[in-house]
């Protein structure tokens, strides 16, 4: 009987996990780890945040669904590997810190065959000075980043609201708390949503409404912007996002690094150099991510921690992540397998595996500041690894070391997204947009990097729709409900 | 004062001046129910086509 332990019992992970314990049936064992009690459908916490979804809408509980699967629950966090075993055991295991199910604070040793590190981002608020500690959100802003952030966030944003009721004019400030964030869609779906509530509530003269974001350009959300084709022109999505942000009355500041947050009040250096400042009475500023900070440890107890994992914590994988300028990166710099270059047995999915390099062009201030997105790994791609790997490590399993690894390339996957741009079955708009592949391949397509036949993006009610039913689709499926093998990630 | 949204957001700031502002049809259109329920199933098609090549 063989055992894998995957860590994170996100969107890869529990994709991961739920496949391959199908795939393995009841012969060998699957484990997660993970430190929620809850699944959280996070695309939707930004219906969350605006009070249109309650928590409990977008979160169920994992132990149910883990029983049904046969899967082994481990409510806890991941702490460190041991990826050679230690000095009384060859067995790799995984030293892990219980969250939950009566044994809060206890550690344990797990062992396993095969790792999957699905462990996500953290989310470093720590990283501006006045946006939080750590991974704590701090007290001048809010979030959106998990359901009971995005809860408190809608409880902020009602008082804003009754604010604006008595006639007090209100500034509010969405966007990137950092020079190297990545999730600007989430932030641009928030802004929507936000205006959206407030001109429902007939509010909209009563707010000044401001993004700020650290894309070189509006429309760039961390993929270097998109093509599309519209009316028989390939159009930049730099055009239609600024022609949102004008029609809503939204106004925008780019390329911007938040350096500290204060109360009602962010500072910042711009692209050029220059520093400015922005007041608010509500913000919701999105964090840096990093990896989630695991540690590693060799057979003789030594820290290789930087060898398991890059210096952002995220784990390095079968990328090429030779240091090389804009003009040299290529699609083919991006992983196939998502296998650890040094243990075999261990994989990455989802946004904790180490991308080789940015996607949009790497950009600094006059006074080196780095201030440029860091590439989104979303909820398809994230899915499309997650279970690739699964497929993967069931096949070692199965047939042995020399088994065939599957492959599931960004640089050769398209993504769809559809964002938010207000909740309503009538009224409410969403941008769908697919690309592909979401990793441009400048070889390939040397004008714009992608194929714009497969490229393309729209607003409308139709949008809405197909966000709101991917919500109840990816919960049913992650219930694991009649079917859910044949709903795509 | 001007009536039309796109009067008003045009002038309101530099920024928007030089961006593109749909007008009264393309804005009907975005929450027109019978197109919509169109471009719905267009989109979801396109979707489907993206997955499919990406799985
Ligand atoms: C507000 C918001 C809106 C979004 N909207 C969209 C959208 O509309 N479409 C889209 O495609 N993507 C969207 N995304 C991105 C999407 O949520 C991510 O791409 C996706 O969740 C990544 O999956 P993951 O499994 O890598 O990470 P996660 O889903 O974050 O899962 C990581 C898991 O690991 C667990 N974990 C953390 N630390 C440890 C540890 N030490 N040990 C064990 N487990 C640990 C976490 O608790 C979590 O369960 C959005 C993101 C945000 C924040």
């Amino acid at each position: 009987m063989a055992r894998l332990v995957v860590l994170g019992g996100g969107v890869a992970g529990h994709t991961a996990a739920t496949f391959a314990a199908d795939w393995l049936g009841s012969e060998h064992e699957v484990v997660v780890v993970t430190p929620n009690a809850k699944w959280n459908w996070i695309p939707s916490n930004i219906w969350v945040g605006v009070g249109q979804m309650s928590k409990e809408e977008v979160t169920f509980d994992l132990d149910p669904v883990y029983k049904k699967a046969g899967i082994t629950y481990k409510q806890a966090k991941a702490v460190s590997l041991n990826p050679e075993g230690n000095g009384s055991s060859d067995k790799p295991f995984v030293t892990i810190e219980y969250t939950g199910q009566g044994k809060a604070g206890k550690s344990e040793e797990v062992t396993y065959d095969y790792l999957i590190n699905a462990t996500g981002p953290k989310l470093n608020f720590g990283a501006t000075p006045g946006l939080g500690e750590g991974s704590q959100l701090g007290e001048h802003t809010v979030s959106v980043c998990t359901a009971d952030h995005a809860q408190h966030a809608a409880d902020e944003l009602t008082k804003v609201l009754d604010k604006m009721r008595n006639g007090e004019r209100q500034k509010i400030l969405i966007g990137t708390g950092h020079g190297m964030c990545t999730c600007q869609g989430a932030a641009f779906e928030y802004i929507f949503n936000v205006e959206h509530e407030i001109r429902k509530a007939g509010l909209r003269d009563m707010a000044d409404i401001q993004w700020i974001s650290n894309e070189a350009f509006m429309g760039d959300f961390g993929m270097g912007g998109l093509h599309m084709k519209v009316g028989g022109y390939v159009v930049s999505s730099r055009i239609f996002t600024e022609s949102l942000f004008a029609e809503r009355g939204v106004n925008y500041i780019t390329g911007a690094h938040v350096n500290k947050v204060e109360k009602g009040k962010v500072s910042y250096e711009l692209l050029d150099g220059t520093m400015g400042e922005e007041t608010f009475d509500f913000s919701m500023l999105i964090p840096p991510f990093a990896g989630v900070g695991l540690k590693a440890y060799n057979k003789a107890g030594e820290d290789i921690t930087d060898t398991v994992f890059a210096p952002n914590g995220f784990m390095k994988v079968d990328a090429d992540y030779t240091p090389k300028p804009y003009e040299q990166w290529k699609a083919s710099d991006w992983p196939l397998t998502y296998q650890n270059p040094t243990y075999k047995n261990v994989f990455a999915a989802g946004i904790a595996f180490a991308p080789p390099h940015l996607i949009s062009k790497p950009a600094k201030s006059p006074n080196g500041t780095v201030i440029n997105p860091t590439p989104p790994r979303t909820g398809m791609p994230s899915g499309i690894i997650g279970k690739a790997v699964a497929r993967s490590v069931c096949d070692l399993i199965k047939n042995g070391e020399g088994a065939h690894l599957h492959e599931a390339s960004m640089a050769h996957m398209g993504a769809a997204c559809v964002a938010s741009a207000g909740k309503g079955w009538l009224d409410g708009t969403a941008a769908a947009m697919t690309v592909y592949p979401v990793v441009q391949d400048f070889e390939k397509y040397p004008g714009t990097g992608r194929d714009t036949d497969y490229t393309f993006g729209e607003i409308g009610l139709a949008g809405h729709w197909i966000k709101h039913i991917l919500h109840y689709l990816f919960i049913y499926k992650a219930k694991l409900k009649p079917f859910w093998k044949i709903i795509p990630e | 004062m001007a009536t039309k949204p796109e009067e008003f957001n045009f002038s309101k700031h530099d920024q928007f001046n030089n961006s593109m502002i749909p007008g009264k049809f393309a804005r009907a259109l975005r929450t027109c129910k019978i197109w919509q329920f169109i471009r719905f199933i267009v989109l979801n098609i396109k979707m489907l086509i993206v997955v499919s090549k990406s799985h």
